[in-house]
């Protein structure tokens, strides 16, 4: 089997829309709600989290076959937690501006569902490789909704992208202000929800 | 004999072939995944080594060395990248002073530290100086009325104090430098940060937009720290306008100021008395009367 072959790239592709972990499975929702007010974070956050779904595949699925059934779930949770202070450890030693920035998002990767759901459902029952590019494909599915809703917020919510002004001073000057509402967790919710919508609406075999 | 595993509930059945409906969750036949090769091999590896993974004593072997390796793994690479860590921390205390006294962006932070800060002092509240030396390395629980670090700066022949501070605010701590002019009342520069405010809100305490309404404040009047973070300004001289929608973090940032510049009270007063030498003296003390 080719290391590209098309199952692989099937389990590369398919979580990017057609079972996108935030829009399809609607995992992941916890933290798409907290760091996405700014779009900087978000991708930060949407990179690590597929760094680190996408080696604990790898180990989870080299290790699959001795992994006693009845503490899997235990060996995930190691698992992910020993790379997630892994990662946060390296950060501050070699960047440590990004991980003040990131701050308690690091941590946070740990509770994020789709680590333990796609431990579970994909690279207990898969090979390392297969199980890398399921990682990164749910990775990228997630830090792509991330990116999105972060865009929107940040644009309305604050007037800036990535911190730069994009609304130019005349539309202040004619009245316009930012929308506060923007910067609050349950616009988040709203927006993912118009995203759900539009990608149902498109794709009919995901309408229920 | 094959494993059949339900993508939706994980229900494993054993047989030939995928039950039509799942007996938990009622799921089709179609959502039944084979557990083949691996399985296969599982059962190689568990005849040649004699273990059944599914026994009481594998299990917890298992888990004690993953617990085993791990743990050896994180104490490791956490005591390697200890002394580089540390010296971000210090290097970042370093740069936020700095950013106090309105240094950004040096390529060379520590170098321009050391030529700017004088001396780490400490000093108590009755604004006598303990130690001439060693405030940088006073830690922040460390911190009190005996025992408040004081950074005497040197920014282009004038003298600044900087003074360090934490303290809560929504989420979790904060913290920042004041930078005080030589008279020892109007604020030169600030610097504040955040360990979680929300983004946007309170985080906003971290950006230039906020703290560029410092410089120019009076610390303290008649006697009294004046100096605070309000929703309506009453008082222009001393009161700093908080940002809206960031109540509790303003709040937190308010009450830092009032409780830290309360212990450097006695020593920020005695600055403004003119220092004992005799020429200038009626001079200067009706200046300094005149700004308080």
């Amino acid at each position: 089997m080719g290391l590209f072959s098309k199952k692989n790239m099937e389990a590369l592709n398919t979580p990017l829309l057609k079972e996108n972990p935030v829009t399809v499975q609607v995992l992941g929702i916890c933290s798409a709600l907290a760091v996405t007010s700014k779009l900087a974070p978000a991708i930060v956050m949407g990179l690590s989290v597929t760094i680190i779904v996408a080696m604990a595949n790898v180990i989870i699925s080299l290790i699959r076959n001795t992994i006693p059934s009845r503490i899997r779930i235990i060996i995930q949770l190691v698992v992910v937690a020993a790379l997630v202070t892994l990662v946060s450890e390296v950060l501050k030693a070699f960047a440590y501006d990004v991980s003040v920035q990131l701050s308690v998002y690091v941590g946070l990767i740990i509770t994020n569902c789709i680590l333990m759901g796609r431990l579970e459902a994909f690279a207990m029952q898969n090979k390392p490789w297969p199980s890398f590019l399921d990682g990164i494909g749910n990775g990228l599915g997630y830090a792509m909704i991330l990116v999105i809703v972060a865009i929107v917020r940040e644009i309305f919510g604050s007037g800036t992208l990535l911190d730069f002004p994009v609304i130019p001073q005349c539309v202040y000057d004619a009245g316009y202000i930012n929308n506060g509402l923007m910067l609050m967790a349950p616009m988040a919710f709203f927006l993912i929800a118009i995203v759900i919508w539009v990608q149902r609406a498109k794709d009919k075999s995901l309408q229920e | 004999m094959a494993k059949y595993v339900c993508k939706v509930c994980g229900y494993t059945h054993e047989g030939t072939e995928a039950p039509s409906v799942c007996p938990l969750c009622k799921a089709p036949a179609s959502e039944f995944e084979l557990v083949g090769g691996g399985e296969a091999q599982g059962d190689a590896k568990k005849a040649k080594k004699g273990f059944n993974t599914s026994s009481d004593a594998y299990a917890i072997i298992y888990a004690s060395i993953v617990v085993v390796i791990v743990a050896f793994l994180l104490a490791g690479v956490s005591s390697l990248l200890r002394p580089q860590q540390e010296e971000n921390i210090r290097l970042d205390k370093k740069k936020q002073i700095l950013a106090s006294l309105n240094i950004k962006n040096q390529p060379d932070a520590a170098a321009t530290y050391s030529e700017v800060v004088k001396q780490e002092a400490i000093i108590n509240n009755a604004g006598e100086v303990v130690a001439t030396e060693g405030g940088f390395d006073v830690a922040n629980d460390a911190i009190n009325d005996s025992n408040l670090p004081l950074y005497i700066c040197d920014v282009k022949g004038e003298t600044k104090y900087v003074i360090p501070m934490t303290g809560n605010g929504l989420w979790g701590g904060i913290w920042g430098y004041v930078a005080v002019n030589s008279d020892g009342n109007t604020i030169y520069g600030v610097y504040f940060s955040h360990a979680s405010e929300t983004p946007g809100l309170g985080a906003e305490i971290a950006g230039d937009k906020f703290q560029t309404r410092f410089p120019g404040k009076h610390i303290i009047a008649d006697g009294a720290v004046t100096l605070g973070v309000t929703k309506k300004v009453a008082n222009e001289e001393c009161e700093v306008n908080a940002i809206s929608g960031a109540t509790i973090t303003c709040n937190g940032v308010n009450d830092m100021l009032k409780n830290t510049m309360e212990g450097y009270k006695a020593y920020l007063v005695a600055l403004q008395k003119p220092i004992v030498e005799p020429a200038p003296a009626p001079a200067e003390e009706a200046q300094v009367t005149e700004e308080e």
